[in-house]
């Protein structure tokens, strides 16, 4: 029961991310007026890169599970945990002058953003259902905070209550269902209730039930299909600054928690949750694509895209083999460093009174800005998963995967819907480069130099990672060969 | 001694009453937070009641957690509730219309 250094080790980045985010807390108290807003970004700059350097010096191959199984600290957890700070850093840059401008910049933002990274990471490392609870409580609680900061804005209120009710929700459902999984195999312990499903032979009623109700509390996570209702209004709603940061780095600490939920702990229900999540993946990425074409604001269109690619990403899960996982989680790192050049073009073109979230902002952008305009186009090509960009591969692996585990019919709707879904990323090509920008209006971009170099890196890196695919695919193999 | 099948169904029946307390009500939005701190309370009668059926304090400390968390979650949804009631001078279900498409 006493507390080793090997333990300590397992939760450094938590603990790191947490004392720094207290302590801004409180500088954010006695600093002047004009020095606060640069001390709380940089410090929370400084602490999310170091704790990525101090993640990736300690990540080795073992797998450990310390503080009394209540967490492990493995491949997966090292790649999501590093990946999860740094799109937290990009988060921040982009996010700087958007909230500054609308006056919810302040310490409390920063130090929010912290906590839900600490609630991110706890989700990613937790190896008992009381640490999955608290880091999925911690990030939501957080979240809901974040989306209401605009106090003025009534949209934005409103989408803070809509994800407030509907998490609630499904934190209760996913709870209940542990609580059943708890009654029934007699253990807290993900690797233990693995054992002990695995030896009831056919599953009964009640195992049946807690299965769904912690499928359900998942899925309503990730957002996905028939518990996708809060996402559109959210995505719309809050500020943009809030939807970039809970549209990317989120996802990965759900892929985190669905690996060890469904892949790991509840290993011998295999059968069972393949179909569930075999609906719900297929209605995801058909409805997601469908709905997305008559969208008219760009933050509702990206939502149901996002719908969509997490139904691609429950492709991967759903084909139950070490390379379908590993083809799920590459694919939420893709998605996520697309997510955030995306969100990134939509903020830098916005400004003091101006959203710049209607799809008709963007007419003939390409005359004004042509960089720009050819940045949003790399990152809505690999958003259809046109082949030369990184969004091509992670389509091509996740169903590479389905077909292996020969549901090719899955593959074949999914496919389809793709091809559906391209046309309205490319209406965003079109509206860009071949329509002229309404007479006398002026799109003024709103980007400092240091944010314009990382939006182009970031979008950048979608076609030119593509020659180190391969790295990123072997570093995920070798991540999900720790879960059996 | 009471047998566990009581509790459980206790417990099932208040989830389901807060299940159909958030979607049923287009009211009033207070009774939204209200059904979801009973939901909270249904889950803790399971934990509970397994904990004590199984022998094993694990459960029991899984309740004082879900307590914290809920007082946590009480505090910001009433938060949100007063930054809309702000904003829209009404806490009806119904004025939920903004955001929609």
């Amino acid at each position: 029961m006493s507390l080793v250094a090997e333990d300590i080790l397992i939760v450094l980045p938590e603990i790191i991310v947490s004392l720094m985010a207290c302590l801004i807390l409180v500088l954010d108290l006695y600093l002047p007026a004009r020095l606060r807003a640069w001390t709380s970004f940089s410090l929370a700059l400084v602490t999310l890169l170091i704790t990525v350097l101090i993640i990736l010096s300690n990540s080795d191959s073992n797998s450990v599970v310390g503080l009394n199984s209540l967490v492990v600290k493995d491949r997966i957890s090292d790649l999501l945990k590093a990946g999860i700070c740094l799109f937290s850093a990009v988060v921040f840059v982009y996010s700087r002058r958007y909230a500054l401008e609308r006056g919810f910049w302040r310490g409390e933002y920063v130090v929010l953003g912290l906590f839900g990274v600490v609630g991110m990471m706890i989700m990613t490392s937790a190896y008992h259902l009381l640490t999955v609870y608290i880091g999925v409580e911690l990030l939501a609680l957080c979240l809901y905070a974040m989306v209401g900061m605009q106090r003025d804005s009534i949209p934005a209120s409103e989408a803070a209550m809509k994800l407030f009710v509907l998490g609630a929700l499904a934190s209760g459902v996913l709870l209940y269902g542990m609580s059943l999984l708890y009654g029934l195999t007699g253990t807290l312990v993900i690797s233990e209730m693995s054992t002990e499903v695995g030896q009831i032979g056919t599953p009964g009623l009640p195992l049946i039930l807690a299965l769904i109700l912690v499928v359900t509390g998942l899925l309503f996570k990730i957002g996905a299909v028939p518990f996708h209702m809060w996402v559109p209004d959210v995505y719309e709603g809050a500020p943009t600054s809030t939807t970039l940061f809970l549209a990317a780095a989120p996802k990965l600490a759900a892929c985190a928690m669905i690996l060890r939920l469904l892949a790991e702990g509840l290993e011998g229900l295999f059968q069972t949750w393949q179909e569930m999540l075999i609906a719900a993946s297929l209605f995801s990425v058909v409805l997601g694509n469908v709905v997305a074409i008559a969208q008219k604001n760009i933050k509702r269109m990206l939502a149901y895209s996002a719908i969509s690619h997490m139904g691609f990403f429950l492709l991967g899960i759903l084909s139950g083999t070490a390379m379908g996982y590993s083809a799920a989680l590459t694919y939420i790192l893709i998605y996520g460093v697309i997510t955030l050049g995306v969100f990134g073009v939509v903020l830098t073109l916005t400004r003091q009174g101006t959203e710049a979230d209607l799809i008709e902002d963007y007419k003939g952008l390409n005359h004004q800005h042509p960089w720009l305009a050819f940045l949003m186009l790399l990152l809505m090509f690999s958003l259809a998963g046109v082949p030369p960009t990184i969004g091509f591969y992670a389509k091509l692996s996740v169903l590479q995967s389905v077909i292996d585990a020969e549901l090719a019919w899955v593959a074949v709707i999914a496919v389809i819907s793709a091809v559906v879904g391209a046309f309205y990323y490319l209406r965003i090509v079109k509206i860009m480069y071949f329509e002229s920008p309404d007479t006398g209006t002026d799109i003024q971009l709103n980007c400092g130099n240091a944010q314009h170099l990382i939006l182009s890196l970031n979008a950048l890196v979608v076609v030119a990672a593509m020659p180190w695919i391969g790295t990123l695919a072997e570093i995920c193999s070798q991540a999900v060969a720790s879960i059996r | 001694m009471i047998p566990l099948s009581h509790y459980l169904v206790l417990s099932a029946v208040l989830f389901a009453l807060s299940v159909v307390g958030v979607f049923l009500n287009r009211k009033n939005l207070v009774i939204i937070l209200m059904a979801i701190e009973l939901l909270l309370l249904a889950v803790n009668i399971n934990f509970v009641a397994f904990s004590h059926y199984l022998g094993d304090p694990a459960g029991q400390v899984f309740v004082f957690f879900i307590l914290t968390v809920a007082a946590a979650e009480a505090a910001i949804g009433l938060a949100i509730l007063i930054l809309l009631f702000r904003n829209r001078h009404s806490i009806n279900v119904q004025d939920l219309d903004q955001l929609k498409g």
